[in-house]
């Protein structure tokens, strides 16, 4: 073999296996990350929703008692546009004075239903009970109901349904 | 002849060495509870071609799911048997597997040497609980919408990256399309993929390092 291919720093057999390892490493990398990020990116669009929902005259709403309303929305997942159905409980105090709560439990966002003998919503998931105001009184939930930011406008109770 | 056909087999592919190395292998004097591990094992070949057979049939998209498995159960020839067998022995494999993990804790066989047979078994049963998870949504009904629901919410009360955990598993902030077939690919290829990978290496640890013997009062 001829010295003047020899280098005084390094043998064939280091150079390769440098060399092997920065190729063998580019190219996990430029199919890697990529993968990374093709799995996560659905996750990246944050879902949007802003809207006022009507729900119809306050008249139509008993005092005092917590009242159902279901609406319903588009809403496109990946490629996949579909009408989702979301929940609300219409409390009407006194006159136009209204509190609209979401039906979403706040524990672990199942739905919550009105129970009229107990006097309270309960979520059947686990075992959890708000008070008529949305208030805790047992189970797990973290914080009270949510509220829907409410507004009047001529003569029809609307909500604020914002999400994102 | 059939003794030289073996014979000629023998020295080509070893299968003598095969089955002294893994099948007569010497093991200490033990009990029912060392069966554990393959019971698990055979639990786990059984959920893997139940599955197979589930996948000829079966859709991973919300209009076509619950319908999918309808079919499955009614429509199709020993579908029940099928999938019974995938839905019951999921059940039991995780109960199997846990029970193995007991025993080798209580009979402190995670020590030395074979600490890595133990992180590879842990590692093995949050892939089973993960295959659980994963599975639990695929019939696309009420129970594994809301389950699906409480246990993502669940990875979403993790402090500060929380919500995008949330996001991750289900593919956006609803349940949906894309949640349910992202389940499906977990279920059935990346999940498997990982779990082989896996139990080849705590097997090579079990059959390379031999397993303990059950302490007696002075160990």
């Amino acid at each position: 073999m001829s010295s003047k291919y020899h280098s005084p720093n390094m043998d064939r057999r280091s150079f390769v296996k440098i060399v092997t390892s920065i190729l063998g490493t580019t190219m996990a990398a430029i199919v890697g990350l990529p993968m990374i990020q093709f799995f996560i990116s659905p996750a990246l669009n944050k879902a949007t929703g802003d809207d006022w929902i009507s729900l119809g005259p306050l008249e139509n709403y008993p005092l005092d008692i917590p009242t159902p309303f279901s609406f319903n929305l588009t809403r496109v997942n990946g490629w996949e546009r579909s009408s989702q159905s979301y929940g609300a409980f219409v409390l009407r105090q006194s006159g136009t004075d209204v509190i609209v709560f979401s039906d979403v439990c706040t524990h672990l966002s199942c739905r919550v239903s009105w129970d009229a003998d107990q006097d309270s919503f309960f979520c059947p998931c686990h075992a959890a009970f708000f008070g008529k105001y949305g208030e805790v009184i047992s189970g797990p939930p973290p914080r009270p109901l949510d509220r829907y930011e409410t507004k009047m406008e001529e003569g029809q109770l609307l909500i604020h349904f914002q999400e994102g | 002849m059939a003794q030289s056909i073996f014979t000629w087999l023998d020295e080509r592919l070893g299968l003598t060495e095969i089955y002294d190395t893994i099948l007569d292998r010497k093991v200490p004097k033990v009990n029912w509870w060392f069966t554990l591990g393959s019971a698990s094992l055979f639990l786990g070949l059984l959920q893997g071609i139940t599955g197979m057979m589930l996948s000829v049939y079966y859709v991973p998209t919300p209009d076509h799911a619950y319908d999918s498995i309808t079919y499955i159960m009614t429509g199709v020839q020993f579908g029940w048997l099928i999938r019974g067998l995938h839905h019951w022995g999921a059940s039991l494999l995780i109960l199997t597997a846990f029970l193995h993990l007991l025993r080798v804790f209580f009979y402190g066989a995670y020590k030395y040497p074979r600490e890595f047979t133990w992180f590879t078994g842990v590692f093995l049963m949050i892939g089973a609980l993960g295959m659980g998870f994963t599975g639990y949504l695929l019939p696309w009904n009420q129970r594994s919408y809301w389950a699906t629901t409480v246990g993502s919410e669940i990875a979403g009360t993790v402090p500060v990256v929380g919500d995008f955990i949330l996001r991750v598993l289900r593919g956006g902030t609803d349940l949906s399309a894309v949640t349910l077939s992202r389940f499906f690919a977990m279920h059935i290829w990346i999940l498997p993929a990982v779990i082989i990978a896996t139990v080849c290496a705590h097997l090579y640890l079990v059959i390379r390092l031999g397993i303990s013997n059950i302490p007696d009062r002075d160990s």
